[in-house]
C-alpha cells in the first residue's frame, strides 16, 4: 500500500458501546465528507490528516493496532492494489467518493 | 367550530401553501416559492450543463439540522484545496527540468477532491489532463490545464451565486431539494 489512508474502526469501550473511527486522509474535503457520513449513520468520527499523525494519536503497540480493523478508501479503481489491500489485512475497501450505501453496508459488517 | 379550527391546522401543516394563505403571509409564501423555484432552476442548469453530477445530491443529502451548513463548508473547503492545488500544478508546469511524476500527484489530488463534490467537468478534465501528463506531453498539458482552470472559475461562480440564494431560502424541506 503505497499510502496509509482510510478510516479504522475500534471497538468501543465496556460501558459505551459506540464505535469510533478514525478517519485518515490527507484531503480535507474528503475528511469532512467521510465524517458526515459516519456520524449521520451514529459513529464517533475522530480525523487527522497523515497516516504519521494516526499512530501518534494511537500511540499503540503493534500488537494492539493489529487489533484495529482497517477501511481503506481511495479514488483510484485498480484491482490488483484493491485486491492487495484485502489479502494485508484490510476489512473493505472504499471507492471515492463514498456514499452512504458503503457506509450501511460497513455498518451491518461491523456489528 | 372546534372542530373545523383543528382540521384547518391538520390541512395547513399538510399543505404549507394553505398554510400560509391561512395565516395570511400568502405574499411571502409567493416570495418565497419563488426563490425555491430560482434555486431548482440554478440546479437543474448546473446539472444539464454538466458541471456537477450526482455526487452534489448526495452532499445535499446530508445536510440536515445536526449540519445545517454541510454543503457550503464541503464547497468551501473543495476552492480552498482545489486553489492550492491548481497553484501547485502552475508551478509544476512552469518549472524546468518538469517532473512529471510529481504533477501526476497534484493532480491526482485535484482530481480526487472534485470528484468528491460532483464538480464534474473538473473531474473529467482533470482525467484528460493525467493523460498527457502520463504521456509527458507538455503542450496537453498546458491546453488541458487552460481548461481546467476556467472550469474551475466558473464553477466558482455558479455555486457561490447557486450557495447565496441557498442562503437566502433558508432551511429547505428535503422534498424540494431532491431530484432536478
Amino acid at each position: 500500500m503505497s499510502s496509509p489512508r482510510g478510516p479504522k474502526a475500534c471497538g468501543g469501550g465496556a460501558v459505551d458501546r459506540q464505535i469510533h473511527v478514525l478517519a485518515v486522509d490527507d484531503s480535507s474535503v474528503d475528511r469532512a465528507v467521510i465524517a458526515r457520513l459516519l456520524r449521520s449513520s451514529k459513529y464517533r468520527v475522530t480525523t487527522v490528516d497523515s497516516g504519521k499523525k494516526a499512530l501518534e494519536l494511537l500511540g499503540l503497540e503493534s500488537s494492539e493496532l493489529r487489533e484495529i480493523p482497517v477501511v481503506i478508501m481511495s479514488s483510484e479503481n485498480v484491482p490488483n492494489r484493491i485486491n492487495r489491500c484485502l489479502e494485508e489485512g484490510a476489512e473493505d475497501f472504499l471507492l471515492k467518493p463514498v456514499r452512504p450505501s458503503d457506509v450501511a453496508r460497513l455498518c451491518n459488517r461491523m456489528r | 367550530m372546534v372542530l373545523h379550527i383543528s382540521s384547518a391546522l391538520t390541512a395547513s401543516a399538510l399543505h404549507p401553501l394553505l398554510c400560509f394563505c391561512f395565516h395570511n403571509t400568502y405574499p411571502e409564501m409567493e416570495n418565497a416559492s419563488g426563490l425555491h423555484r430560482q434555486l431548482a432552476s440554478m440546479k437543474k442548469n448546473l446539472f444539464d450543463q454538466g458541471y456537477l453530477d450526482e455526487q452534489f445530491y448526495q452532499l445535499e443529502e446530508l445536510q440536515d439540522e445536526s449540519s445545517p451548513n454541510f454543503v457550503e463548508e464541503v464547497v468551501t473547503l473543495f476552492f480552498r484545496d482545489s486553489s492550492r492545488s491548481m497553484a501547485n500544478i502552475d508551478e509544476a508546469l512552469q518549472q524546468c527540468p518538469r517532473d512529471f511524476h510529481r504533477l501526476d500527484k497534484f493532480l491526482h489530488r485535484l482530481k480526487g477532491s472534485a470528484s468528491s463534490i460532483g464538480a464534474a467537468k473538473m473531474k473529467n478534465e482533470c482525467t484528460r489532463l493525467r493523460e498527457f501528463c502520463s504521456e509527458e506531453n507538455l503542450d496537453g498539458c498546458l491546453r488541458s490545464f487552460q481548461k481546467v482552470k476556467n472550469d474551475h472559475t466558473i464553477l466558482r461562480q455558479k455555486l457561490e451565486n447557486y450557495l447565496q440564494l441557498l442562503r437566502q431560502v433558508g432551511p429547505v424541506d428535503r422534498a424540494s431539494r431532491s431530484g432536478s
